[in-house]
């Protein structure tokens, strides 16, 4: 058995050590906000938090993960929420498939970053493929929080 | 009789998925959307729903399918506004896939010039009503009321919720004499409204056919032939076996149909990856088959070849061969594009569940209808038995309307009796897509001596898509080879398409064959205003010429002087006429399709030998605008999607496969190579027409034009990573 600890909450599976966290939290824990894209380490569609910081769950065998602090999209984390209703406010996703993976990304720029300049952006989140295109509207968003954050 | 039906005390309901209890009303948009006066009442075939529950909320029902396109915010916000409804009360149910609903089919950039009337008069006629059943309620006269936000007001003040005249509203007849709202007091169609799903993508509890979970459900890879038809020979399984998590491995047939599975060696696991550890661990050998040969880089010189020599003659206006012996100058250039693969951010998968020759799926599909289809001749059962849900879907771009995926989902569902989920990787889906034709053009035009175009040959070799739907079909279609037919004012015209059969499945993807005419022609007019010495954005002006209707078969016709427009508002909105920065330059295209007129102008600078884009500056002409946010946001995304596959875009075959694997070697732009895209919709009174494609076509060409002001080199060939220029 493998516990791991995903937003906050313990999970106790009986996997391959080897299994990729993406497929634990897809297939054995049955969290589906956390997306395949392509296995990897090209798209970013999988990253979650490990840590507080963005990771490609597609690449990263549960046995290396156990104890640590997971968040997936599903989880609750201060930078994360006021990412979300940005995308909200500035209509970000077509399709959404990327968007957790972009919304993971971003909170992990946050956690270490309080003000990203346009090239901090830019090089935080090119891990992350958006085939719709959204890419124009994440960073507004991002800077969008940025500057909410200042004024609170 | 109306085709618009009160039905809420009618017993199909249930069939719809709609609770009784509320106000539905229902319509034939198929019949609507003809010329019903002159039709015989037939039997009441409603696939348009709208339903009032007596809480006051409101569901619309979508059947067409969510992939980004904002389908379901904007049909539904058509409804909305002419009910007066509050758009915090409104809903969106997804219909599967049914022949109620007529063509179901998401593509084609159709969705909202098909639906647009139709929606229109549904929300008018129960505004209507509401007011109707107020004034009964009331005992007054109706036109002391008035609707508005989701009440019915009387003159008097007082007032009444939608929710509370359902009672009424519900025995009463649709009424005849439509009056529309002025649109002048539209409150979301023209407004930028967001996705009514907005939220359910950002905290990820958006269900794409790829979440879908049932319970005992089995997770399936399949090992498919690397050459296009190939089929299995024999297979070991014992290592596959071994894998914990692995259950059965079986084999799967191809089916010899468009969308048919290719077939091949099934992997069913516990999990998805004990389903891929288990298919890289099978033994296979192949009968690779007749495309064993493919060879794209040898086939792109036969092209050439072919596009060199004359050609089937599509299209002819005066006499070509005249005009070049006449000029002043004649220019020739030839243009190769590789094929494309659609690479949607969520991999083709399925959810089956066949249970004697009744079968369930839940999948992402643009074309819910084919999926039937294709399920029951699979299962030798009827319509009524196959149930397609339709969930989220994580980009479609085309492949998605291709149900092959879905028929593999119920043919392990079928073998193994449970229900199971296929899951592609993304190695599965760039190699065994419905890829993008490739193609080969060439291009010759004469100029008189003041620099007019006198004489326009264009000639095209690609394999057409039908060859998906006719196996040995080697020319283009009509549809295909036509869309090179640009409105240019030139006396001496003439269209040919050379021979290309297929050895790879071709599909159509966001924007079809308009990504290769739009290319070249851009391209090339842009070549002739520099042989003529003219600047570009006047030299186009000039060749599309006065103002005029084209005369096609189309419904909607093509208007050169909105044509026109789009093209000079881009180069306004880019300040084409002021000087940029030193190095940096303009490049612009302009191009019709799916009856949209967009043009885009891109500033471009070359750093250190490489592409830079810094600005687009889009226009748009789609005729009415429904919902302005969603528009823009399309061509946002076709800004990038056109830079993919301008910087990227190459799907290559050497002995029958597929070169390309993932997105590390078939790349996206991403966000650092994202220009900032201004993005500007025409306001128009005219039939609202396609958004989701047009918006492609002309960036690529714009790039290269811009690229060859910069370098003086023109770039013939696509994409530009082959050139080391990005
Ligand atoms: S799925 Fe992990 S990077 Fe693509
Ligand atoms: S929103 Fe569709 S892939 Fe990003």
């Amino acid at each position: 058995m493998t516990t791991l600890l995903i937003n906050k909450k313990k999970y106790s599976i009986d996997v391959d050590p080897e299994m990729p966290l993406l497929w634990a939290i897809r297939d054995s824990i049955g969290l589906t906000g956390t997306k395949f894209g392509c296995g990897i380490g090209a798209c970013g569609a999988c990253k979650v938090l490990v840590d507080n910081v963005a990771t490609y769950s597609c690449l990263t065998p549960v046995s290396t993960v156990i104890g640590k602090n997971i968040t997936t999209i599903e989880g609750t984390s201060e930078n994360l929420q006021l990412l979300q209703k940005s995308w909200e406010e500035f209509n970000v996703p077509q399709c959404g498939y990327c968007q957790p993976g972009q919304l993971i990304t971003a909170t992990s720029l946050l956690n270490s970053n309080k003000n990203p300049s346009d090239t901090d952006i830019d090089d935080a989140m090119s891990g992350n493929i958006c085939r719709c295109g959204t890419y124009q509207r994440i960073k507004s968003a991002i800077q969008h929080t940025v500057e909410l954050k200042k004024h609170r | 009789m109306s085709e618009i039906q009160n039905i809420s005390r009618r017993s199909f309901i249930k069939n719809i998925g709609l609770a009784s209890g509320g106000l539905i009303l229902a319509c034939n948009y198929t019949l609507f959307s003809k010329d019903i006066a002159s039709g015989i009442a037939t039997e009441f075939n409603p696939n348009l729903f709208v339903q009032l529950n007596p809480d006051g909320s409101l569901i619309i029902i979508c059947s067409r399918s969510e992939m980004g396109n904002g389908v379901r915010t904007s049909l539904t916000s058509i409804v909305a506004d002419e009910m007066e409804a509050n758009w915090n009360r409104v809903s969106v149910k997804q219909a599967t896939g049914d022949a109620k609903y007529g063509d179901q089919n998401t593509d084609g950039s159709r969705s909202v010039t098909d639906f647009y009337e139709t929606m229109r008069t549904m929300g008018a006629m129960a505004r209507m009503m509401l007011i109707t059943a107020a004034a009964k309620k009331w005992q007054v006269p109706e036109n002391e009321c008035t609707a508005q936000n989701h009440f019915i007001i009387h003159s008097s003040g007082k007032k009444i919720g939608y929710g509370e005249l359902v009672d009424v509203v519900t025995t009463l007849p649709v009424p005849t004499n439509i009056t529309y709202k002025n649109p002048k007091d539209f409150k979301y169609i023209g407004k930028y409204l967001k996705s009514i799903d907005v939220k359910d993508f950002a905290n990820g509890s958006a269900v794409f056919g790829i979440d879908k979970r049932l319970p005992n459900m089995k997770v399936v890879a399949i090992a498919r032939c690397p050459v296009t038809f190939g089929t299995v020979k024999s297979f070991d399984k014992t290592a596959a076996l071994k894998i914990k998590g692995v259950e059965d491995v079986i084999e799967i047939p191809r089916i010899e149909k468009p969308f048919g599975p290719l077939g091949g060696v099934a992997v069913i696991a516990s999990n998805t990856w004990a389903a891929f550890k288990g298919r890289e661990a099978l033994e296979i050998k192949w009968n690779c088959g007749k495309n064993e040969g493919y060879d794209s880089e040898k086939y792109m010189i036969e092209l050439t070849e072919r596009v060199h020599k004359a050609g089937k003659v599509e299209k002819e206006t005066g006499d070509v061969n005249k005009a070049f012996g006449e000029a002043a100058k004649v220019i020739e250039s030839t243009f190769q594009l590789p094929h494309l693969a659609h690479a949607p951010m969520e991999v083709p998968n399925a959810v089956a569940w066949v249970q004697g020759d009744r079968c369930e799926v839940w999948a992402p599909t643009q074309s819910p209808q084919s999926a039937q289809e294709e399920v029951v001749a699979y299962l030798g059962t009827t319509p009524d038995k196959v149930t397609i849900n339709v969930t989220f879907l994580g980009g479609g771009f085309g492949r998605k309307s291709k149900p092959d995926y879905i028929v593999e989902a119920a043919m392990v569902s079928k073998a193994i009796k449970a229900p199971v989920q296929v899951v592609w990787s993304r190695e599965d889906d760039i190699k065994h897509g419905y890829y993008h034709t490739v193609s080969a053009q060439y291009m010759k035009a004469s100029l008189d001596a003041q620099g007019n175009v006198t004489g326009w040959l264009h000639r095209s070799a690609f394999p057409s898509i039908m060859s998906t739907f006719k196996p040995g079909t080697d020319y283009p279609a009509g549809w295909e080879a036509s869309s090179a037919a640009v409105p240019f004012d030139i006396k001496n015209f003439k269209i040919e398409s050379g021979q290309a059969p297929a050895m790879v499945r071709i599909g159509w993807m966001r924007s079809v064959i308009n990504i290769l005419h739009g290319f070249s022609t851009n391209v090339f007019a842009d070549e002739l205003a520099h042989a003529a010495k003219q600047d570009p954005l006047e030299f186009r002006l000039k060749l599309i010429g006065s103002d005029r209707i084209e005369d096609t078969k189309d419904p909607i016709k093509y208007n050169t002087a909105r044509l026109k427009n789009v093209l000079k508002l881009a180069a306004k909105n880019a300040n084409y006429n002021k000087p940029l920065p030193k190095g940096h330059a303009y490049g612009l295209a302009v191009h019709y399709s799916f009856y949209s007129y967009v043009a885009s102008v891109v500033e471009v600078s070359m750093i250190d030998d490489k592409v830079k884009v810094h600005n687009v500056y889009t226009v748009i002409d789609c005729g009415t605008a429904v919902n302005k946010n969603t528009i823009t946001a399309q061509l946002e995304g076709a800004a990038v999607f056109g830079m993919s596959l301008a910087y990227y875009g190459k799907i290559t075959a050497k002995d029958g496969a597929i070169e390309q694997n993932s997105y590390s070697d078939y790349r996206m732009i991403r966000m650092n190579e994202t220009p900032k895209v201004h993005v500007e919709i025409v306001e128009s009174t005219e039939k609202p027409t396609g958004v989701g494609e047009p918006g492609v076509p002309v960036i690529a060409p714009a790039i290269i034009n811009a690229v060859f002001k910069l370098t003086g080199k023109r770039y013939y060939n696509l994409p530009l990573s082959d050139y080391d220029l990005v």
